[in-house]
């Protein structure tokens, strides 16, 4: 049955690639379409919101699974969600909120930002860009759509062998947990690509490294993060891959693998991960505190050298996730030593942000209040960490609600505090409008709370004896106030959320205009206007200094020194084939999930189709002209 | 400002709430009675005192911060732009340096230490440890004794705990008396425990191993030298022969059901089988697969639908046995016991 609605919707796709479409009106009508708009799309700005959509859509997924975990943890032997269905919505959970949530909604501020803050007109690759998006939501929607069709992967977000290996997991659950991390997970390592090009080689004159506004520096050493961390990602899911649907034998025992082997992987990936998801909430609240300080960066040297050194540093202390393994006493001290350094370079931002503070003019906007409530959060969260990387105490701590307590201090600290203060500071620049600021607050506050509810009683429940990733716990041992309290401070987290829906409807619907420069800027995004034009800067501006704009404003110049003369401006052209690659990939996947090895194969040759036409597309892209520019009001 | 106020009021009733309220010793890393633990214990309160000391002074520069440059009403003057501070920057490099040293060098003693193989002048107990979807398997090498689920150990004697896993990664956690090692298919691993004391300490599996992970549990009991001597002897001359005429209907329904997976010594069974936990002196124990009291009533439960208490659970369900075959089973098992000599 599914093979052949497969064949149909290929069958579909093909007649439209190559024969230029049903009839030439459709296609028109088509093309006139603001959806085609949306899905054709290579504008950073817009890929940036399509971003915002899908990770605000994952997130409320993600969240939901969070609150039945909760829920049936609330009360002792619960009886709501038990066995392999728990660990299917505790897999998910992990792997939505990391994969489908973090990421993409930290690129969608990085999309939203960066070339603006870099005074760029597009990324490097506007083409890739798309493409990287499509594949991000294609695996998304893959991993998701498991809920309907055979049920989800129950391994984990770590999925490790052998219990992930077909005698433990027959299902097609980690089939969808390999493909689809796997399709979005080539996305992801693109986008990072593309951001590392596009800030090597797009900056605008002037604009010299060590100029660099805070989140680009944390957008270039996250994706440069990416480069080397996602290929091992990519090397274990194909070898999982094979082990699952083409009987090899990696991680098999019975079959001369080792298990082990798949930890380290994974951990190569995994830990450097867990710096690609907070340094660029580090730059978001970076630029925030200075923003709602009135005061440049303090030490902005030693804030950039801290980023690189956390970068590198954060390859070499993956172990620390493996220390009860029984890798031996060397190798545990060894990482235990290394996990420890990277406490120094982190402290180093922490003191820096204080002292951005000290002496400067606070103002309490819901982003600020979400950056300083970061600064707490985080710490908290990073002291737990420093004491999980002591290796005794991890043997106690390992595996244990202590370890939940902590991921969740830095995730939710860090991360996502992060993503929020981002969304509230760069809300008028993405969509023209202010978020109501009142709401703003009750949802920071609501948030903030119920966060530290939840998760601050966790430590004690690690403490206490309850592992990690358990559908029940037994009464009678103290963990009884905890898990209430946990599952009550979600809820309040429930209503935090639903006052930010509220506020972005609102605000959607009604909001007031925003101007160019609505919280007194000092980056180039504040330079023009909000949302800006698809071209972003009619001219590109000379730079002359950290914290660009706020240096002319000091000087009393209204805007920013151009460096070039209004001319044409070379604009990519929009195409559809990232999505329709995208499509091929996701009927592959799906193929193979069901190890239909020619369903995945007629995917392919999608996607190979569409490599092949765009291969020898001759698209060089458009100008938009001077004279275009003064009619829509930019003078010369 | 009123809510850091709140906000540490908060964190402190709740930190005495927890700390006075007690967690229960039996499963508690806060409240160890092994020295394994102790020394686990020493060091999360060491690492806990440095960080509280950073967290601390982090809150009160932040409190400071944020009271003391709000922006007033009406307040529009333009904070001077600071580069920063070469010294500043230095002494928040080196401060939390030196704390680390402090931190390092008992952690790096302390994990060479707890590694150390005991010496036989302490006369260790070895015990093969081995993990299987959702039980484990407790074989005594020297004694050369199998049980299941529930592990004997003499107080005051270094436990040396050799694990393997049968199946998937599964971990091995006694709170009580000091975490934690892996076991993992194809690959030995070692954990050295001790108990000051008699008593019964919580085992937990800690490593996702399958639907019924969170009910992989296990017990611990300490005795006094003479007593544990005790116990392996009835272990070592186990007599498994029914008494009564019921009893002896079960003897011979477990020959015909259950004798492939389960093995019971010194029954009179040609085979004993090893898919399952040992069910010799199952009688004894105080729990049935780690998770109901032991009891008749709860045995015939386990026995009609062990994946009703178990998800996913690898016995087989016996619900099609009849209830007078049931109870049979039921007295048999129970009957079980070490031989009292
Ligand atoms: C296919 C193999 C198999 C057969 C046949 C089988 N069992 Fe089991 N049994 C198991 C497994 C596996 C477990 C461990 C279950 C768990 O803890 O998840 C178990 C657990 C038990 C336990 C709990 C042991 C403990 O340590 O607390 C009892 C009691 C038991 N079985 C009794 C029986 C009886 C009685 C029969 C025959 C009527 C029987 N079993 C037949 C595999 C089997
Ligand atoms: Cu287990």
């Amino acid at each position: 049955m599914t093979t052949i609605i497969v064949l149909l919707v290929f069958a579909m796709f093909l007649g439209g690639i190559f024969t230029g479409g049903y009839t030439s009106r459709y296609v028109k009508r088509m093309e006139e379409s603001s959806i085609w708009g949306w899905i054709t799309t290579v504008d950073h700005k817009r890929i940036g919101i399509l971003y915002l959509i899908s990770g605000g859509f994952f997130f409320a997924v993600g969240g939901l699974e969070a609150l039945l975990i909760r829920i049936q943890l609330m009360f002792p032997n619960a009886k709501f969600l038990v066995g392999d269905e728990y660990n299917q919505i505790l897999s998910m959970h992990g792997t939505t909120m990391i994969f489908l949530v973090a990421m993409p909604l930290l690129f969608a501020l990085m999309n939203a930002v960066v070339p603006l803050q870099i005074g760029a007109r597009d990324v490097a690759f506007p083409f890739l860009n798309a493409l990287g998006f499509w594949m991000y939501f294609a695996g998304a929607l893959l991993l998701n759509i498991s809920w309907l069709f055979g049920g989800a992967p129950d391994a984990g977000w770590t999925s490790y062998a052998s219990l992930a290996l077909p005698d433990y997991s027959p299902g097609p659950g980690v089939n969808y947990y390999v493909l689809g991390l796997q399709i979005s997970g080539i996305g992801t390592l693109m986008s990072g690509i593309n951001f590392l090009v596009t800030i090597i080689n797009m900056r605008a004159p002037g604009m010299s490294y060590l100029r660099l506004p805070m989140f680009t520096w944390a957008t270039f050493v996250t994706s440069a993060l990416i480069l080397f961390a996602f290929p091992p990602l990519t090397a274990g899911l194909f070898m999982m891959m094979f082990d699952r649907l083409f009987g090899s034998n990696f991680f098999s025992v019975t079959g001369g693998g080792n298990v082990i082997i798949w930890e380290h992987i994974f951990w190569i990936f995994g830990h450097p991960e867990v710096y690609i998801l907070v340094l660029p909430a580090f730059g978001v609240f970076s630029d925030v505190l200075s923003n709602f300080s009135k005061k440049r960066i303090f030490g902005y040297h030693s804030m950039v050298f801290a980023l690189v050194l956390i970068g590198f540093l954060g390859f070499m202390v993956w172990l620390h996730h493996m220390f009860t393994v029984g890798l031996g006493d060397v190798a545990n001290s060894v990482f235990a030593i290394a996990t420890m350094a990277i406490s120094v370079p982190t402290g180093i931002k922490v003191f820096n942000w204080l002292f951005t503070m000290w002496g400067g003019r606070l103002r309490f906007t819901t982003a600020m209040l979400y950056a300083s409530g970061f600064i707490v959060t985080f710490v908290m969260g990073g002291v737990t960490g420093i004491m999980l990387a002591v290796p005794p105490a991890d043997f106690q701590f390992h595996d244990s609600y202590f370890v939940v307590a902590h991921f969740h201090y830095v995730i939710l600290g860090g991360t996502v505090f992060g993503i929020l203060a981002g969304v509230y500071y760069w809300w008028p620049k993405m969509f023209g409008s202010l978020l109501n600021e009142k709401l703003g607050k009750w949802n920071f506050w609501t948030f903030f709370l119920g966060m530290h509810l939840t998760f601050f009683p966790q430590h004690f429940l690690g403490l206490f004896g309850m592992p990690r990733r358990v559908f029940t716990w037994s009464p009678g041992y103290r963990l009884e106030l905890g898990n209430y309290l946990s599952t009550i401070g979600a809820f309040l987290m429930l209503i935090g959320v639903i006052f930010m829906v509220i506020n972005v409807l609102l605000t959607l619907t009604k909001g007031a205009p925003a101007e160019s420069d609505p919280w007194d800027g000092r980056t180039l995004e504040w330079t023009i206007s909000s949302p800006p034009p698809e071209y972003n800067f009619a001219q590109l501006p000379l730079v002359r200094g950290v914290d660009a704009w706020w240096l002319e404003k000091m000087e009393g110049n209204e805007k920013m020194t151009p460096s070039e003369p209004l001319g044409a401006i070379h604009m990519p052209n929009a195409s559809h084939l990232p999505f329709v690659m995208a499509v091929g990939l996701f009927i592959s996947g799906f193929g193979f999930v069901f190890q239909t090895s020619e369903v995945g194969a007629i995917g392919l040759i999608v996607v190979i189709a569409t490599l092949f036409i765009r291969s020898f597309q001759e698209d060089h892209g458009h100008h938009i002209e001077p004279l275009e520019l003064s009619e829509k009001g930019v003078n010369h | 400002m009123k809510f850091v106020k709140a906000k540490l009021l908060m964190v402190i009733g709740m930190l005495t709430w927890f700390f006075t309220g007690c967690s229960n010793p039996a499963l508690s890393v806060v409240k160890p009675s092994g020295e394994v633990g102790k020394m686990q214990l020493n060091l999360i309160y060491l690492s806990t005192a440095i960080m509280t000391l950073v967290t601390v002074v982090v809150a009160v520069i932040y409190i400071y911060v944020v009271i003391r440059f709000r922006e007033r009403p009406g307040d529009t003057h333009i904070p001077k732009q600071v580069e920063g501070s070469t010294v500043l920057e230095i002494v928040w490099t080196v401060i939390p340096i030196i704390l680390l040293i402090i931190l390092a060098v008992p952690t790096v003693s302390t994990t060479f230490q707890i590694e150390k193989r005991p010496a036989p002048s302490q006369h260790p107990v070895q015990i093969n440890v081995t993990g299987y979807q959702y039980w484990w398997k407790f074989n005594y090498p020297q004694a050369g004794i199998t049980t299941a689920n529930e592990v004997h150990i003499p107080a005051g004697r270094p436990i040396e705990f050799v694990m393997q896993s049968h199946d998937v990664i599964h971990a091995f956690w006694v709170p009580s008396l000091g975490g934690k090692r892996d076991l993992e298919p194809g690959r030995m691993n070692r954990l050295i425990l001790k108990a000051d004391k008699p008593g019964t300490y919580e085992g937990k599996c800690t490593e996702l191993c399958g639907a019924s992970h969170a009910l992989m549990n296990f017990r611990v009991i300490a005795h006094q030298t003479a007593e544990y001597d005790a116990w392996i002897r009835s272990m070592q001359k186990v007599n498994s022969q029914a008494k009564s005429v019921l009893a002896k209907e079960g003897q011979r329904l477990v020959g015909q059901n259950c004798i492939g997976c389960h093995a019971i010594r010194n029954g009179g069974y040609k085979v004993l089988g090893g898919k399952g936990p040992e069910l010799t002196a199952f009688g004894q124990r105080t729990r049935i697969a780690g998770v109901l009291d032991n009891n008749p009533q709860n045995l015939r439960a386990w026995l009609q639908n062990p994946q009703n208490v178990k998800p996913g659970s690898r016995m087989p369900s016996f619900a099609h046995l009849e209830k007078k075959q049931i109870d049979a089973l039921v007295e048999y098992l129970e009957s079980l016991k070490g031989s009292s000599q």
